[in-house]
């Protein structure tokens, strides 16, 4: 009864598995367009790295007052890659032992820790977009910069749109396999206490 | 008769003859006849695209025009020989070598023809050729960069008209001389000019190109004093052969317009250049002195740097045989052009009354068979008719240039009927002619003179323009008409205005190009010698009398923007470094009182501006290309002191 079913082993060993992608690709995204930038101007964050035309926005934003973006700025960078790579290990070691509470915990972690990195970009972006050099050439009273934690907002000529991006997207995708061996196993609970009750009911 | 019968009599005559004055008795003439959707067939949306990419000579403006089409838009003046003082191009001290030549700085020439790279005689459109036709040089131009990469003078040459012409590989970039002239040492060639016959020489010269577009004189054939006016290469089966037209055939040295104009037959020289490289190969070559520039720039220095040659290496196919045939061609022949699959050979007699189209086949079965009508100053005579393939037949007057649809059928522009002739090449029945205002010289049609063409459009570039614009005074834009040559008749679609006075173009796909386009140059290349990265480097040296400012610039400063100590006497470089890595933000610089120009530095790039003051006092800089919401702040000052002051040097950026 304390096992994990074999489905839920293989989509726990999954889930983790896939997150080790997320040391290769970018997990956030933040774009940016312009009348003057048709393109698009972008910035990828990575678990320990930030990429894109970083050098351009931070010339741009110099104007407005905001700070320079740096990979030294976040120190999150030094330990994301052990957290990330502590829950995939976690995911690991809970399918091989494949006790049922190994489930709930897997899930609980990866809830946690995403909603944990949710928080620590928005306070980020929040520091980032209020807290402006009082010299700065731009000043438009009552404005701040703060880049949307999720969806678009126009900023000044700018219109910033902010959302996963490729491990974003494959960080959800671990979630939801997460889901499913929880929801594998909440149903064979139900089910078997109903056996119980009611033995001839059992296949 | 009455008084008054013959009053009545003289006031009708009077009223007749005024109104034949008025409305004019002369017979209808055709007018421009461009088609009923002629409009949206050249309309490129907002937003949107050209087609082609057109490269065009400037003639005598010493540049290149960029030109959309169908469009006929400008998208930029690129300068090659010409100083451009809008971009610094021949007054930074980095451009500056780029116009040197062994008579020194040479800021200006004659651009006439220009030459896209090929590869198996299709478009690779990876360099374009240009010639300078006064002080005889070739250029190459970079079409990623549009940037002149590379400037090589021609010696023993004097008017590099019949250039730059290049072979199907882009092997040879090919110079011939337009005047000949005596050749040997300086001193040797203090001659009389009416010794001519004696002492004048022709010579085509053979530029190697290499597989990064570098150029080096290979070899130089020595000819008979002829001028010669146009060329191009063999291709496909005339591979290995290249075509020269000639003029002044008589040797005259003076009223060249009757006295050059005398013979029936002028020369198509015919060149066995593979043949050449075989006697080259065995030794037969002779290093003789000569002197000219090769200038080269540097992407990673962003500089030029002039190295003066010594020598050139000469045959003489008088006592090389086999290299030189001569096939006459009717009355002073302006265009040579090669069909696109390499067998016809098409002279344009500017002065006769038909076209002669020559085979290859057939020149090569005279030679074989030694089917000689006599010599020219030593060199075989190939019999006309046995070269000949046939003529087109009152194709109209004054024959300059031919194009090829790469669909059998041949385009010659008419000078002096003022229009564009469309002949079939096997046939040679005229099938189509349209009229050009005013007086057409070069026609180009997309990939006309390669072994592809891209066909679809003909431009035709008129030497006169008359009322074709809103009249501007004295001197008018030279006008250039585009037609469609999709179906049977070709139909004028647009006129458009030229920058300079363009002789040849030529056009190819966008699609070649277009994505390879460079956008900025990355700072960490940058290895110029007075490069400045990062504005915490910014500072000035004081070497002697000479101070090098170290500048950064970006959005919107320049680090330094305050200096001081600078004496009268002084001479200032200001070494500017564009620390921006973003498309499109050039910064320029331009101080008061300069004597030269600004320079615009793109992203990423060094560019030196020399200055010496004058005068004391204080001098203010600024960027002069608007880059930004704060450009008008883009500014500095310099303090100028007397040459005996003692203020110290220093800089500073904020404080």
């Amino acid at each position: 009864m304390n096992s994990m079913q074999p489905i839920s082993r293989i989509l726990i060993l999954l889930s983790s598995l896939i997150m080790v992608a997320l040391f290769f690709v970018p997990i956030w995204q933040i774009q940016m367009w312009a009348p003057q930038y048709p393109e698009w101007l972008s910035m990828h964050i990575w678990i320990d790295n930030i990429t894109g035309d970083i050098a351009i926005i931070n010339g741009l934003n110099h104007y407005i007052g905001m700070k320079e973006i740096h990979v030294e700025m976040f120190p999150e960078f030094e330990i994301m890659p052990y957290i990330l790579g502590g829950i995939i290990a976690l995911g690991i070691i809970l399918a091989l032992i494949g006790k049922q509470f190994g489930v709930w915990t897997y899930l609980v972690v990866l809830v946690l820790a995403g909603i944990a990195g949710m928080l620590d970009f928005y306070l980020w972006s929040y520091d980032y977009g209020h807290n402006l050099d009082p010299t700065a050439a731009i000043k438009v009273p009552g404005m701040s910069y703060q880049p949307p934690l999720i969806g678009s907002k126009e900023l000044l000529n700018f219109l910033a749109f902010s959302a996963p991006d490729i491990g974003g997207w494959l960080a959800v995708a671990a979630g939801v396999l997460g889901i499913a061996a929880a929801v594998i196993e909440v149903r064979k609970r139900i089910q078997y206490k109903t056996a119980k009750r009611n033995p001839l009911v059992i296949k | 008769m009455k008084i008054k019968q013959v009053f009545r009599i003289t006031a009708v005559s009077a009223a007749i003859v005024a109104m034949g004055m008025a409305t004019g008795c002369r017979p209808q003439t055709s007018g421009s006849q461009s088609v009923g959707d002629a409009a949206s067939r050249v309309y490129v949306a907002p937003g949107e695209h050209d087609e082609f990419y057109n490269i065009v000579s400037g003639g005598f403006n010493g540049q290149i025009s960029v030109v959309g089409l169908p469009s006929g838009r400008v998208l930029k003046i690129v300068p090659v020989f010409s100083a451009h003082p809008e971009n610094g191009y021949g007054f930074s001290e980095e451009s500056k070598p780029m116009l040197n030549t062994s008579h020194g700085y040479v800021p200006w020439d004659d651009l006439h023809h220009i030459a896209i790279s090929t590869t198996n005689g299709e478009h690779d459109a990876r360099w374009a050729f240009a010639n300078g036709n006064n002080t005889p040089r070739i250029a190459r131009l970079n079409l990623n960069t549009f940037e002149t990469e590379e400037i090589i003078e021609i010696p023993n040459s004097a008017g590099n008209h019949s250039s730059p012409f290049i072979t199907e590989n882009t092997e040879y970039v090919i110079a011939g001389t337009r005047f000949s002239v005596p050749i040997g040492t300086d001193e040797d060639n203090d001659v009389s000019i009416d010794t001519y016959k004696k002492n004048f020489r022709g010579t085509v010269s053979f530029i190697k190109v290499g597989n990064q577009g570098d150029m080096s004189l290979a070899f130089q054939l020595v000819t008979p004093g002829v001028n010669f006016d146009l060329s191009r290469a063999g291709k496909g089966k005339s591979h290995g052969w290249f075509f020269f037209s000639t003029y002044n055939t008589e040797q005259a040295h003076t009223l060249l317009e009757v006295n050059a104009s005398q013979r029936d037959k002028d020369f198509i020289m015919a060149v066995n250049w593979k043949k050449a490289e075989e006697y080259i190969k065995a030794g037969e070559g002779n290093l003789v002195k000569a002197r000219y520039a090769h200038n080269k720039l540097d992407h990673n220095t962003h500089t030029a740097s002039s190295t003066m040659m010594e020598e050139v290496l000469q045959l003489d196919p008088k006592l090389l045989k086999d290299i030189i045939y001569f096939i006459p061609c009717p009355k002073s022949p302006h265009g040579t052009d090669v069909d696109p699959t390499g067998e016809y050979i098409v002279g344009s007699g500017k002065l006769a009354a038909l076209i002669p189209v020559f085979s290859f086949t057939k020149l090569m079965k005279a030679i074989e068979d030694k089917d000689f009508e006599g010599e020219y100053d030593g060199h075989p005579i190939i019999r006309y008719e046995s070269a000949l393939h046939g003529v087109v037949d009152k194709p109209g007057l004054g024959p300059l240039h031919t194009e090829f649809d790469g669909r059998g059928n041949a385009y010659t522009s008419m000078f002096v009927s003022s229009e564009i002739v469309k002949w079939d090449i096997e046939t040679l029945e005229v099938l189509d002619r349209t009229p050009t205002f005013y007086s057409i010289g070069h026609l180009s049609i997309p990939g006309g003179p390669t072994a592809k063409p891209h066909g679809k459009y003909m431009v035709a570039y008129n030497k006169i323009t008359k009322d074709r614009y809103l009249p501007t005074g004295p001197e008018l834009a030279h006008s250039a008409q585009l037609f469609d040559i999709s179906g049977d008749k070709m139909q004028l679609l647009l006129d458009f205005p030229t920058i300079g006075e363009p002789h040849y173009a030529e056009a190819f796909p966008a699609t070649l190009i277009k994505d390879k386009q460079v956008k900025i140059y990355r700072i960490e290349d940058n290895n110029h010698p007075y490069v400045t990265k990062g504005a915490g480097n910014a500072r000035v040296e004081r070497d002697g009398n000479k101070v090098h400012v170290y500048m950064t610039s970006i959005r919107s400063h320049f680090a330094p923007d305050n200096i001081e100590g600078v004496k009268v006497g002084d001479d200032v470089y200001f070494h500017v470094t564009n620390l921006e890595q973003d498309w499109d933000v050039p910064h320029g610089f331009a101080i008061k009182g300069a004597n030269t120009a600004e320079i615009l530095i793109m992203p990423g790039a060094t560019q030196t501006l020399k200055w010496t003051p004058d005068r004391p006092g204080i001098f203010p800089f600024y960027c002069t290309d608007f880059c930004s919401a704060l450009h008008q702040e883009m500014s500095g000052y310099l303090r100028v002191s007397p040459a005996n002051s003692t203020v110290a040097l220093k800089s500073s950026l904020g404080e």
